[in-house]
């Protein structure tokens, strides 16, 4: 599936385009909206989970489900590629983090919520405003104004996911792309200035020194006469 | 434009990218003894490359990477500056480091990083490139400040600077996500072209929000809380680095958004920038007249230049960019001065001292220190034959010429205000009691930058007038 099989290309409505075709046919049409329906619910169904359960595993796993239902919604949009990616980088790397950093630390996570309803009113009276907030922002959203070409790039029906993504990865935004690996580059550095420490006492191993070391360095014959011990 | 050319005119920044690499292998795998000093030197020797690449295509090469970044000379005046202040930030580091033995490689390195990101910041002609580099450019910064870690009032800075700067970047992003969904582009050209039709709510909306992250980051009301704490605990050469280069970098690239992208709004800005000027100005002088430590003064003092910087931006006008580019360059030689002196400010063992009343009878155990500090003092506050006097009236001038007359009269009435607190530090050195003195300033890098950083600040500053009239002046006319 995807932008290459669509042979007639949606610029008007500038939805991705397997969403256009989904609109074409019938009997597509049930399967596709069964699938979206689902994948849709699960993702709410398990995000809601990550939240209220107690469990912190628990949490961590309902998300790896949210992820994965999250990637399925992408794979109906036509987007395969973010799909895999989706999957290989927040459920292959990141879930799996989150679930050793849990498992690691030694949190209590009773006396983390045991502030909940305490801060409960102030942290409602922050969430109504942000709401209010975006439903205003949406409110006054005027999609004629923007016009679909300029929200999104033009779609080229011939070129496929994986490929548009790369040419603008890097070539349009190559400085971008490369500016960001220096900034991970330089949380890792961070990381390593704030935590490193020479600890003394150990014992690293000297490669070069063992190699240079010979048997005649280490051991010696003797011949001692009997009744006699070694002198050492 | 083909890849190569491209590269050239992003020149600096591909030195700082392979010079900082380099030296972290450097500092992994070398086992010489007095590793940070050699790669100071080196770091140094770097960005003086960066200078010299500006005269190259790098200096104005146009836009690249399809209208991403900006090499005109606006850019290269900002980062000359901000090149400047990070070497004189990497000179001073040894001899205040090595006491404790921490002068450690990563220092020179994490700054060269830095300023690698402020490079992006002044460069940027989108707004993903002002993320990345401001990004960069703060991350490198929050590990600065906490760089003596069994310092806890190093641990405390940073830590403070980083969940203060982590909530005033998502600020700036959802103020760039709004503009973003209501023009379409990310391009400051783009945006400009947008909003030249008349604004919406919504971009409205992301611009109080993108103005509210860049106050952040330069320290203006009402973002400032966190600039006292941060400038206190963080250590001095640190201080002296944050009080410089990324004040540059983020008033550069302030004016690049508002010049470039949001030049139709410019009704919309104004009045912020306005409101944000004189708050800076005043709480900048009222709040200093009680502090006790040096650096927290001087925390208060660089939230006061702030606001003197924005009332050029406030004018909207070309000169008025030029006056804040002229502003910008005499405050970082003021204040990199006083840093310089405050960094002679130890006690017999070699410590560190911080209290304003310690200088009392510095005139006597160490004239020539105390004739700098009171040189630096009177020109932050802006007595006339010194050049602080200079940037300000620059500043007024613009906004005057501009129209903003109550601006005018407000900015310098609180400038009166705001002078208090440097003459007390001038009476305090003159001509209170002594105190215990300080240990003997005798390093010669120190002592010379002081000489040099005092004589451009002294009237003899003005001889440099006309050149940097000139060059500020190409500067914000690449802008027009």
């Amino acid at each position: 599936m995807g932008a290459r099989n669509c042979r007639e290309p949606c610029r008007r409505c500038a939805l991705p385009l397997s969403r256009s075709r989904f609109l074409q046919g019938s009997q597509d049409n049930v399967i596709q909206a069964f699938a979206f329906y689902l994948f849709a619910t699960i993702v709410i169904a398990s995000g809601a989970l990550t939240i209220v359960s107690r469990n912190p595993v628990h949490s961590v796993l309902w998300l790896i489900l949210a992820f994965f239902n999250a990637a399925g919604l992408m794979l109906l949009i036509g987007a395969e590629f973010i799909a895999m990616l989706l999957v290989i980088v927040y459920v292959g790397a990141v879930a799996v983090l989150f679930l050793f950093v849990v498992m690691m630390l030694d949190i209590d996570f009773a006396e983390l919520r045991a502030g909940f309803t305490r801060y409960l009113p102030f942290g409602l009276l922050i969430a109504v405003v942000l709401l209010c907030e975006m439903i205003f922002a949406v409110g006054v959203w005027n999609f004629a104004d923007i016009g679909p070409d300029a929200r999104m790039g033009t779609i080229d029906p011939d070129v496929p996911n994986i490929e548009a993504i790369g040419r603008a990865l890097y070539d349009r935004y190559l400085l971008v792309f490369e500016g960001a690996g220096i900034v991970l580059l330089v949380a890792m550095v961070g990381a390593i200035v704030l935590t490193h420490r020479e600890r003394g006492g150990v014992r690293p191993q000297n490669i070069g020194k063992q190699i240079k070391r010979r048997p005649e360095d280490a051991t010696r014959n003797t011949q001692p006469e009997v009744g006699k011990g070694v002198e050492l | 434009m083909t890849m190569l050319e491209s590269l050239l005119v992003v020149l600096p920044e591909v030195i700082l990218t392979l010079g900082a690499t380099d030296l972290l292998l450097v500092a992994a795998f070398s086992t010489k003894p007095n590793l940070g000093r050699r790669v100071s030197i080196y770091a140094v020797l770097m960005l003086i490359a960066c200078g010299l690449s500006l005269l190259g295509p790098a200096g104005d090469g146009g836009a690249v990477f399809g209208g991403l970044y900006n090499a005109d000379a606006f850019s290269t005046f900002s980062k000359i500056l901000i090149y400047a202040s990070a070497a004189i930030a990497i000179l001073m580091a040894p001899r205040f480091f090595d006491r404790r033995g921490e002068m450690r490689p990563e220092y020179p390195i994490l700054i060269l990083l830095s300023a690698l990101g402020m490079g992006f910041m002044v460069s940027s002609g989108d707004l993903m490139m002002l993320y990345i580099g401001l990004e960069m450019q703060s991350l490198a910064a929050y590990v600065l400040a906490s760089f003596m870690r069994q310092d806890t009032r190093s641990a405390e800075a940073g830590l403070k600077y980083f969940v203060l700067g982590a909530l005033a970047s998502g600020i700036l992003l959802y103020g760039v996500s709004l503009i973003y969904g209501f023009t379409g582009t990310t391009s400051y050209e783009g945006i400009g072209i947008a909003m030249a039709s008349g604004m919406s709510t919504g971009e409205l909306f992301g611009l109080v929000f993108v103005l509210a992250g860049l106050a952040f980051k330069i320290s203006a009301v009402p973002f400032h809380m966190w600039t006292p704490d941060v400038y206190e605990g963080a250590p001095t050469p640190v201080t002296a680095f944050f009080a410089t280069a990324p004040k540059i970098a983020a008033v550069a690239l302030a004016i690049r958004v508002m010049f470039d992208a949001l030049a139709p709004a410019t009704d919309a800005w104004q009045q912020i920038v306005i409101f944000v000027a004189l708050a800076s100005i005043a709480l900048g002088a009222v709040a200093a007249i009680g502090q006790s430590n040096i650096k927290r003064l001087l925390a208060y003092s660089s939230i006061n230049n702030i606001g003197f910087a924005l009332i050029g931006i406030a004018a909207g006008t070309q000169a008025g960019v030029a006056a804040t580019l002229s502003y910008m360059t005499i405050y970082v030689v003021m204040t990199l001065g006083s840093f310089l002196c405050v960094l002679q400010m130890r006690d017999a063992d070699g410590r560190p001292v911080e209290g304003i009343a310690s200088l009392a009878g510095l005139s006597k155990s160490q004239p020539a220190l105390a004739a700098a500090f009171a040189i630096f003092m009177f020109s932050l506050a802006g007595i006339p034959p010194l050049l602080g006097f200079w940037g300000k009236f620059l500043v007024f001038d613009a906004a005057v010429a501009a129209g903003l007359f109550p601006l005018a009269v407000i900015g310098i009435a609180l400038s009166v205000i705001g002078a208090y607190y440097y003459l007390r530090i001038i009476k305090t050195i003159y001509f209170d009691d002594a105190a215990t003195p300080y240990a003997p300033a005798n390093s010669v890098v120190e002592n010379g930058l002081i000489a040099l950083t005092a004589a451009t600040v002294s009237p003899l500053g003005y001889l440099l007038v006309p050149f940097l009239a000139l060059t500020a002046g190409n500067a914000a006319a690449a802008l027009f």
